[in-house]
């Protein structure tokens, strides 16, 4: 987690953390502002900003056994920040709702992608390698394993997509280095490779013929300098287009079409005109509407496109595999205590989620990295939240916006996952699930372009750094999706 | 501008949703219509629990009941206006 990685810098650089964090949490909406403030003084504030980093690395340096090293670029970036000391949060706050663009502190990596978080992760092949890389991240504080059930004699398309979501999770810019452990070499180093092509540090290690024990041993003392090397990469002033940002919402109920799912749509309408790149996803639950969506596509094509891939969904795996109705599933258990009734009636509520006026502009495989440039994907992926998430996660989005009505709790290893509810008795009986409460909506307090602006601000302050409800609670579903019996 | 007790999506659509608790059986219910911003009132015939759908008008077997503007399923048992519309009076068409 990127929380503790900072823990493992010095006292003086952690304190230094918080306070940085406190000044960029207000920072989105000024830094349009400051930026232009910046342009029109020319080298004046480089000359203050000289003056501050001085202290500030004296101060560091007192602070640590080990000096960082910094580029001129480093020293620049602190006293950018200086002004927003100075500025009042409110008014500035205000000046954002007017539909300002805004900016945010990531980690731009090795091949230009932006992360907002940090994480360095143990990453197994299979099942078999799930105790060794739990192993290494209880030895190394501040590493996160990643466990699941598969790898092992999968093939074909299956294969496919499990070194797609293996290689797309350890891809993610919010994963700054990647040890890699698994049962045998050839597979292990197949993911290695896939990773290695961001340029970011990643390393495999194969128990065959060494043990756990072994295995365990070299596999942390590599985590343990990749961790001390990713608790010194700085973040950086970043901008909304570098922001990949996907949609899913779950245990839906009529409060999520009536509230949630369109402030995430008013959020996408905008996000879209800044050049965001978006996705959304659940084939299954569009069931229903998908002419409505099909309608949403950039071209006729497009839409087509979209149409024959819940086609396909039905034919290969509802019409074969169902036993009864479906009407148990979906709409499932929660919903219908929330109040849907119909899949139709979920799949109208879902598609509130992709706006008034965004189109997509392209059809996604599961876990398939965007290749079109900035705009909504499609993403062909079950309904079930943590499998769709997690194929989000491994097709590269860094921030997840997941509207809910009854509760669903999901969180995700290395994607944020922001919860929003309208529904005011789940606000008030799951309150340390959500993030934030759009229940005004439902009252007439709230309209929904605050409540898209409201997201805007907690959106932005997690990609600041500001821990989700999800990673506070430990939630880290991360579960692969399997198209079929392993041979 | 008062909460309402149920909102209604689209003008046309025959069902709206009750978004608060404790609505309970005769409760005379203000409504708010999104869709041209309008406000309404109706009694309704039976407790029904937040979120849960009252029908905004009488509804027989085999009717088409639209929300959103769009047809979310079939009537399967005849429901009056007021009344709680769920499971046991509506179905899907598609599974």
């Amino acid at each position: 987690m990127a929380g503790k990685a900072k823990k493992t810098t010095t006292k003086g650089k952690a304190a230094k953390q918080i306070k940085r964090d406190k000044a960029t949490r207000r920072l989105s909406a000024k830094s349009d502002r400051r930026a232009k403030s910046e342009r029109r003084t020319g080298a004046k504030p480089a000359k203050r900003a000289t003056g501050k980093t001085n202290r500030r690395t004296k101060a560091a340096r007192r602070a640590s056994a080990k000096p960082t090293r910094r580029t001129k670029a480093d020293r620049r970036t602190p006293a950018k920040r200086t002004p927003a000391k100075r500025a009042p949060a409110k008014r500035m706050t205000a000046r954002r709702s007017g539909g300002k663009k805004p900016a945010f502190m990531g980690w731009r990596r090795k091949n230009g992608r932006v992360g907002i978080r940090n994480h360095v992760i143990i990453l197994p092949l299979d099942d078999l390698s799930n105790a060794a890389s739990e192993s290494v991240a209880n030895n190394i504080k501040g590493t996160m394993a990643i466990p699941h059930s598969y790898g092992r004699l999968q093939f074909g398309e299956d294969l496919e997509l499990h070194f797609r979501t293996l290689i797309g999770t350890g891809s993610n810019p919010n994963v700054a280095a990647v040890v890699v452990i698994g049962i045998e070499p050839e597979w292990t180093g197949r993911v290695v490779r896939g990773i290695a092509k961001t340029g970011k540090p990643v390393i495999g290690f194969a128990i065959e013929k060494h043990g756990d024990i072994k295995t365990v041993a070299n596999a942390s003392r590599k985590a343990k300098e990749y961790l001390q090397w990713a608790s010194e990469l700085e973040r950086r002033k970043c901008q909304v287009k570098d922001l990949w940002i996907s949609v899913k919402c779950g245990e839906s109920d009529t409060t999520s079409g009536l509230g949630s799912n369109p402030t995430v749509g008013n959020f996408i309408d905008k996000f879209d005109a800044w050049g965001a790149t978006t996705c959304f996803g659940e084939t299954s639950e569009i069931t229903g509407a998908e002419l409505n969506c099909a309608e949403r596509g950039k071209t006729k094509k497009i839409g087509q496109k979209f149409l024959d891939t819940w086609q396909a969904y039905m034919d290969e795996v509802i019409e074969p595999h169902k036993t009864d109705d479906l009407s148990d599933s979906q709409p499932t258990k929660g919903n219908i205590e929330g109040g849907l009734t119909t899949i139709e009636e979920k799949a109208f509520g879902n598609l509130e989620k992709i706006g008034k006026k965004t189109r997509y502009i392209d059809v996604l495989g599961p876990a398939a990295t965007p290749r079109k440039g900035p705009g909504l994907y499609f993403m062909d992926t079950s309904s079930a939240a943590a499998e769709c998430v997690t194929l989000q996660a491994a097709a590269g989005f860094v921030v997840h916006l997941f509207p809910t009505g009854q509760g669903n709790i999901i969180g995700n290893p290395i994607l944020p996952v922001i919860k929003l509810s309208a529904n005011p008795r789940t606000v008030r009986t799951m309150g340390e699930h959500v993030d934030l409460d759009v229940s005004g909506i439902l009252r007439r307090e709230m309209t929904l372009n605050r409540a898209g602006n409201a997201l805007i601000d907690i959106t932005m302050r997690t990609c600041n750094g500001r821990l989700t409800a999800a990673e506070t609670l430990g939630h880290r579903e991360f579960v692969l999706t399997k198209l079929y019996r392993s041979a | 501008m008062a909460a309402p007790h149920y909102i209604v999506h689209d003008k046309t659509d025959s069902v709206g949703v009750v978004v608060v608790e404790g609505v309970k059986k005769g409760q005379m219910l203000t409504g708010w219509v999104m869709q041209g911003n309008k406000t309404v009132r109706m009694k309704c015939l039976n407790a029904i629990p937040i979120g849960h759908k009252i029908a905004l008008k009488p509804m027989k077997k085999d009717d088409t009941v639209l929300k959103y503007g769009h047809d979310i399923g079939k009537v399967v048992a005849a429901i009056k206006k007021g009344g709680h519309v769920h499971t046991q009076n509506l179905k899907t068409k598609r599974w």
